[in-house]
């Protein structure tokens, strides 16, 4: 049983917060890192891969700083944003090398193993120059959990999958959580992270904006204000209706059409096209209009 | 020595388009040699200009910088280093392994061709010199661009202004960088290997055999502690 441990880490680039003053503890099981671009998702990655060195704080990899400190990698598992790998060589070549250079004790045996696991048995005696996208991400996985790590971070694994492999790569990440391993995911869509069942953490401006298990942050999420831009045939009238629906707490009437706040996303959805029908209302039109993810983590701050 | 991260290298700097352009440069050095000798001059005559002119000043370092900014740099530059790096490796194994392959690869591409023209000079004894040479050049060159390659991110630019600045303009202009310049060295050392009227040594020869180890190791040790503290920029954040 591996854990990550932050304690107040911060990382400036000269006048610019990368990070600011995060504290966490990274758990067996399965946790995902999420905020928008730009958040510090992948510096924070970065630090507990030690690849970067905190600016101010701790952090620590089963109690030992993971900067300029090779051996961390033996507990330690990494598949990073950027999906250069050498190309010239096969599937089978790269994860060998990976096994090799962990110095297993049959790098074979391990290999094999972890190119099942990510099924890229097929292709492996391909050259990685000719795989897709997601084939590419696979078999960096699999070079990543050729020794079994107690920790494995992924920054941004499901970039370019099609969602079979997703639903693949997400069963797999449970798998190895509930193996007692500790996985860290990035994402900044909500929508890949949906299956996730464990705990996730909210990064929003450098900053933890949320953390904890992902079903109470999923319900804060739904349940916030959601604003609509709606056209219909009769504004006003379709307006003086849905203020008496109890999930609406707002409406404003003006030349493009009405702006209605909701404070439930499902209910108000679900009660609209009932009182249009009711009042003899045609909706031409229904808009989001605040549906961007900056928006939805920035509630979150908030919350 | 990691024999995975040799092969790994190896086959990356060959497979790389660029390296094949360093085949001109040996097939010109002999092919003037041969054309030399073939309209009857003597040894002594085009052995300067294309021994110390072509092969010291142009070859040898330019080989080197190639193969060098190629083995560390080019990973670095396309990230394909993070692999290597996230292994419990001690960083001066990674380092001197990819140090090793760049030493091999330059003594061979710069070292045969000066053997060979040695050889058309006449000057066997000189050939042997000549690929003794190439060698040592071949590690403080290599020490030095491999460090360039963790140093900075422009490490061929920086590694060209140090061959072209440096040791071409002012070893030549000025006698004090000529004994902080490793082509001196190495004609140095030719020289006292194999004295021949061909070429002259024009620093002393232990400074030059001193100084040759001193730049190799200290631009290896150089290397591995920066090494050690190699940071990956977060582009994205």
């Amino acid at each position: 049983m591996s854990t990550v441990d932050l304690n107040h880490v911060s990382r400036w680039y000269g006048n610019v917060v990368a990070v600011n003053d995060v504290t966490m503890s990274l758990q067996p099981g399965v946790t995902g890192l999420l905020g928008p671009n730009g958040a510090g998702k992948t510096t924070l990655l970065h630090m507990m891969s030690g690849f970067l060195a905190p600016s101010k704080g701790e952090l620590t990899v089963d109690g030992a700083p993971a900067w300029r400190n090779p051996d961390v990698y033996k507990t330690l598992g990494l598949v990073s944003e950027r999906e250069s790998v050498h190309g010239f060589l096969t599937g089978k070549e790269f994860v060998l090398a990976s096994a090799k250079l962990h110095r297993l004790p049959s790098a074979e045996e391990a290999a094999r193993r972890a190119l099942a696991l990510v099924e890229m048995e097929p292709a492996q005696d391909r050259r990685i120059d000719t795989y897709s996208k997601g084939m590419r991400q696979r078999v960096r996985v699999a070079a990543a959990l050729v020794h079994e790590p107690g920790v494995l971070l992924l920054d941004e694994p499901f970039n370019g999958m099609d969602p079979r492999q997703r639903f693949h790569m997400m069963d797999l990440l449970h798998k190895m959580g509930d193996d007692g391993r500790t996985v860290l995911f990035s994402s900044h869509i909500l929508e890949e992270v949906e299956q996730v069942s464990g705990t996730v953490q909210v990064m929003v401006a450098g900053r933890l904006a949320a953390s904890g298990d992902f079903r109470t942050i999923r319900r804060l999420m739904t349940n916030r204000p959601h604003v609509f831009t709606i056209r219909s045939s009769d504004d006003r009238r379709l307006a003086v209706a849905l203020m008496a629906q109890t999930s609406v707490t707002g409406v404003e009437v003006d030349a493009t059409g009405l702006q209605v706040r909701a404070s439930d996303y499902g209910t108000f959805t679900r009660a609209l096209p009932r009182v249009a029908l009711k009042e003899g209302v045609r909706v031409r039109q229904l808009l989001p209009a605040d549906e961007s993810l900056e928006s939805v983590f920035s509630y979150l701050v908030g919350a | 020595m990691n024999p995975t991260i040799a092969k790994i290298t190896a086959r990356g700097l060959l497979g790389r388009r660029r390296i094949w352009l360093l085949v001109p440069l040996p097939l010109v050095l002999i092919g003037l040699a041969l054309l030399s000798r073939g309209v009857g001059a003597e040894p002594v005559d085009w052995g300067e200009p294309i021994i110390v002119g072509l092969g010291f000043t142009a070859v040898l370092p330019i080989i080197a910088l190639i193969v060098g900014t190629g083995v560390l740099g080019s990973e670095i530059d396309d990230g394909t280093i993070t692999h290597i790096l996230a292994k419990p490796l001690p960083r001066s194994e990674i380092l001197l392994t990819k140090l090793a392959v760049a030493v091999s690869v330059t003594a061979l591409f710069a070292g045969a061709p000066l053997f060979v023209v040695g050889l058309i000079a006449g000057e066997p004894a000189l050939a042997f010199a000549l690929v003794v040479g190439a060698v040592v050049g071949a590690l403080a060159y290599s020490a030095l661009f491999v460090m360039i390659s963790v140093m900075t991110r422009r490490p061929v630019l920086v590694g060209l202004v140090y061959v072209v600045l440096w040791e071409g303009l002012l070893g030549n202009v000025m006698t004090g960088t000529q004994k902080l310049s490793i082509q001196q060295y190495v004609q140095s050392i030719v020289d006292w290997l194999a004295p021949t009227d061909i070429l002259s040594g024009r620093v002393d020869v232990p400074v030059s055999l001193v100084m040759a180890g001193v730049f190799t190791i200290g631009f290896t040790v150089l290397a591995v502690q920066r090494l050690r503290t190699f940071s990956v920029a977060g582009e994205t954040g």
